[in-house]
């Protein structure tokens, strides 16, 4: 009875459009974002910072990416690593490389860097799809790793890739403790996932969606089949890239190609089937649960006054990983954001049944 | 020249075991139209059953023959994966079956994550050996010709000529039983082939059953040569550009595609390695596969994709 | 038979002609769909295209829609003539399909469907879109005012919101024809519109596309396999038989046609 849609009705279209049509919703978001910008800084401690939040807003970007790409236009991508790769690197270059350079432009720049490797490895799209496509990819993902490796311009004359940033300021202001770190993160994620979700519910959202579910039909309406699939790998690359960028400056501090190898891009596309393909909720539901999983299982045990080595730990977050993917690819292939959604229309039922 | 020829054979034999792994891919493709993303988890979890059985049922059994061993170790391996075939089969396809292409291939994704870490728990993590007796010493051949001679490992041949057999036994089982006869008819249509009676679940465990005695052939052959280690995994990856170019349909191709993979790796790593820093095997079959999937997305022998309005 | 109370117009044969088919072969490797057929299609008439099973009349409008392309024969539309274009130039130029088996897009609502077919005519970039404020946002709406009008005329607002692929199968045929209203077209290609209705449905999907021809003053194309609606909303007509054209008049001509009626009844021997 309190999530209740009585008496709020819309007049205009403007407001039969907004992203969070329901009262509840609104103050519920509006709620959210008050916290996470000004309770959590001042009450969480280093290791949540560190361990969980920011990995957690970090993968949460690079999750919806891949969704827009994945979910909404149906393109599978097995490289989302190594384009996050691109452009952590690339932020790189251009953070070492030119004096003075501000941090968000380097950010930014990395962002572009990938979206220009995005379409040029999204080109066999426009031929191939499904599985094929996915073999596509992955032979991006590795040529990529091998680049960072071995070409050594790229790394800006690291032997063996491994690079380390320090001593970041945004506009002035430090960007050293956990907490700045934190707040630099949560700040582009909302951007972008405002972003995104304009873009989704948009013309261009609706040309990805009707690629996804009928490329064929779609040409026919006048629907460029080229622009609509190139622009999902450049949109997804763009914040890939930026959130691989803010990966390594932000998270790591010091990484190597091996940071962003192919179980970085298996860990991502579990995130976007598990949280919801074609959601952007679904991007954050799946981050968290990835994230998540792992601290949960190492402390489990302890609850149970059990203890389990650290390799049968690992091997055991394979094994639920694995079972989760077919479970939900069973149960609900729109993942969490679908359980989610379903859950609110109880919830507007309640305390009624039906 | 006797250089590039050793070379040219090392890469055939390291094509001939690529085979044999991207084998159980066309299998399943062919009869089920499921791309198994899994195959490399199969192999490496195949391998383990082996390699830990064979250790294992000497002490519990309390006998010594390694011959003895080795052939218990296969018996119950080949059991676990009709095992393994049936779980699949019953949790995660016949629930599966209706919907698209791109959600059974990540459902497979899924598994081999699974496989990967319910063999790791069960068998252990370290490296472990295989030793059904393959001839370890290498040979050398047309002394008369080379100065020398050629260097060869008699392991890769005999495993290039279990491959081989592998192949034909495998053809002659689909083309002339009324099973191989009823796989062909399931991966052209599941609903048509279920409509005239076939049983798709006994099919699918059986297709899966065959793709897991060809994983432990191939995981036997590969562990005995390498060592069972987790990155038996990863090497089977390199199965998947294997049946891009020999066709996802194909079981001969799955042979070409591979001595073609094989000998283009090593080759190119010897001539087109050093001017672009080395190491570019992890990419080659990858990019080879790419340019093929432009040019040629069917691969040598694969069906022409048709797509319908 | 048409109302003759609609609004009155040129009579048929002093209309330009909107479309003109010249002579269009189509084969499949060894197989001729199509052999050199020849029609004209003018402006705001109703043309329907019959025959039976095989004729090849789905092919024909393919050809005109740019899915397939024809080794022979060209196309005229308003004059321009074409022989190889694509669908989009096609759709650009003014032509909209509905199809056989449904085309829509299963995973989005009926409103986001129809808005697919104001695609063309939406000018905000991608940059625009994404910070929506402003220029995207009164172009998002203006277009969905256009579409809420195409939905009040097809009567399916109570199903705007939902997924396309729970609606029933003539609910769902009305969508398809309103995302191709939606494109504003000049010619509309209709392939068995009626199929696999029943008789109410029918009666509304042929008031629908009359109303369509009547107040936008849209050409139709359509297929059809149901001879009374042919004979009711038709202007003119054009059998196909094994891919061949055998008649070509208005619906009264045409069935009075011996070699029509062969076709549909075989021969008496």
């Amino acid at each position: 009875m309190f999530y209740r849609e009585n008496g709020q009705f819309k007049s205009t279209y403007r407001a039969d459009q907004q992203i969070f049509p329901i009262l509840q919703d609104r103050v519920l978001m509006l709620l959210f974002l008050v916290v996470a910008f000004a309770v959590v800084p001042a009450i969480a401690s280093d290791y949540w910072f560190r361990a969980i939040l920011i990995p957690f807003l970090i993968l949460s970007l690079a999750a919806l990416g891949l969704n827009i790409l994945v979910g909404y236009c149906g393109q599978i991508s097995l490289g989302t690593g190594a384009f996050m790769a691109v452009g952590a690197y690339a932020a790189y270059n251009f953070h070492v490389r030119v004096d003075g350079m501000p941090l968000i432009v380097s950010l930014l720049m990395g962002g572009l860097c990938a979206t220009v490797v995005g379409v040029l490895f999204g080109i066999p799209s426009l031929r191939i799809k499904g599985l094929y496509l996915a073999v596509a990819t992955l032979a991006a993902q590795f040529f990529i790793d091998w680049a960072f490796l071995r070409i050594n311009w790229l790394t800006n004359n690291s032997a063996s890739g491994s690079v380390s940033v320090a001593g970041l300021s945004l506009f002035g202001l430090p960007v050293e403790s956990a907490a700045q770190k934190y707040l630099l993160c949560l700040t582009l994620l909302v951007l972008f996932a405002l972003m995104a979700k304009n873009l989704v519910r948009s013309a261009i959202g609706r040309e990805w969606m009707a690629m996804r579910d009928m490329d064929v039909a779609a040409a026919v309406i006048g629907i460029r089949p080229v622009y609509a699939k190139l622009s999902a790998f450049a949109v997804s690359s763009f914040i890939v890239g930026v959130a691989g960028a803010l990966w390594g400056f932000v998270h790591l501090g010091t990484w190597e190609p091996a940071a962003f190898n192919i179980d970085r891009s298996f860990q991502l596309l579990f995130m976007v089937i598990i949280g919801g393909l074609g959601s952007i909720m679904g991007s954050f539901f799946g981050a968290a649960f990835i994230v998540l999983l792992p601290i949960v299982l190492n402390q489990l045990p302890g609850w149970f006054g059990l203890s389990i080595s650290t390799a049968l730990s690992s091997h055991l977050e394979f094994m639920i990983f694995g079972a989760l993917i077919v479970f939900f690819l069973v149960v609900e292939p729109h993942g969490l954001a679908r359980l989610w959604s379903t859950a609110k229309e109880k919830l507007r039922l309640w305390p009624f049944p039906y | 020249m006797g250089f590039f020829l050793e070379t040219l054979f090392g890469g055939l034999m390291v094509g001939m075991l690529y085979s044999l792994i991207a084998i159980g891919f066309v299998l399943i493709y062919k009869a089920s139209g499921v791309f198994n993303f899994a195959q490399g988890a199969m192999v490496l979890f195949a391998a383990l059953a082996m390699a830990r059985f064979s250790e294992w049922l000497p002490a519990w059994l309390g006998f010594e023959s390694l011959v003895l061993a080795n052939v218990l170790a296969f018996l119950l391996a080949m059991v676990m994966m009709i095992a393994v075939a049936w779980l699949i089969e019953r949790l995660a396809l016949s629930k599966l079956v209706n919907q698209e292409g791109i959600s059974l291939l990540m459902a497979t994704l899924g598994i081999a994550y699974f496989l990967d870490g319910l063999g790791q728990s069960l068998f252990g993590n370290d490296i472990y050996k295989i030793d059904v007796g393959m001839p370890k010493e290498p040979m050398m051949v047309l002394e008369s010709t080379f100065q020398g001679g050629l260097l060869l490992s008699r392991e890769d041949l005999v495993a290039a000529v279990i491959a081989a057999a592998l192949v034909v036994l495998l053809a002659l089982f689909f083309q002339k039983t009324s099973t191989g006869r009823a796989l062909r008819a399931v991966a052209d249509d599941h609903q048509a082939a279920q409509s005239i009676g076939i049983p798709l679940s006994r099919i699918w465990v059986i297709v899966w059953s065959v793709a897991g005695f060809a994983a432990l052939v191939a995981g036997i052959i590969w562990g005995s040569k390498l060592g069972v280690q987790f990155s038996l995994s990863l090497v089977a990856l390199k199965a998947l550009p294997v049946v891009i170019l020999g066709g996802l349909t194909s079981i001969p191709g799955a042979i070409i595609g591979g001595l073609l993979i094989g000998v283009g790796e090593k080759l190119s790593e010897i001539y087109l390695g050093p001017m672009l820093g080395g190491g570019i095997e992890i990419w080659f079959a990858y990019v080879l596969a790419l340019v093929f999937l432009l040019v040629r997305p069917q691969g040598l022998f694969g069906e022409k994709i048709i797509d319908r309005v | 038979m048409r109302d003759p109370a609609s609004t009155p117009r040129p009579a048929a044969h002093e209309r330009p002609v909107i479309l003109d088919v010249h002579n269009i072969s189509l084969s499949f490797g060894g197989v001729k769909a199509l052999t050199d057929i020849s029609f004209d299609v003018r402006e705001h008439e109703v043309r329907a295209i019959i025959g039976p099973n095989g004729a090849g009349k789905s092919s024909m409008l393919n050809c005109i829609n740019g899915v397939y392309q024809p080794q022979q024969g060209s196309i005229t539309f308003r004059g321009q003539q074409f022989r190889h274009m694509n669908s989009r130039q096609v759709a650009e130029m003014g032509v909209a399909r509905t199809f056989q088996n449904l085309a829509l897009f299963k995973g989005m609502s009926v409103l986001d469907n129809i808005m697919t077919g104001r695609n063309l005519k939406m000018k905000s970039g991608l940059l625009a879109q994404a910070i929506r404020f402003g220029r995207a946002e009164r172009e998002e709406i203006a277009h969905r005012e256009f579409v809420e009008h195409i939905i009040d005329f097809l009567e399916i607002q109570l199903h705007r919101k939902t997924p396309v692929g729970r609606l029933p199968y003539g609910l769902q045929k009305r969508v398809d024809l309103g995302r191709a209203l939606a494109m504003e077209p000049q010619v509309l290609l209709l392939d068995e519109p009626m199929a696999g209705m029943n008789v109410e449905e029918k009666q509304d999907m042929s008031r629908f596309i009359l109303d369509v021809n009547d107040e936008f003053g849209t050409t139709i194309v359509l297929i059809e396999h149901d001879m009374g609606v042919v004979m009711d909303i038709s202007d003119r007509v054009v059998v196909l038989d094994y891919g061949k054209k055998i008649g070509d008049g208005t619906p009264h001509e045409v069935r009075g046609n011996p070699d029509v009626i062969r076709a549909y009844l075989g021969t008496t021997h």
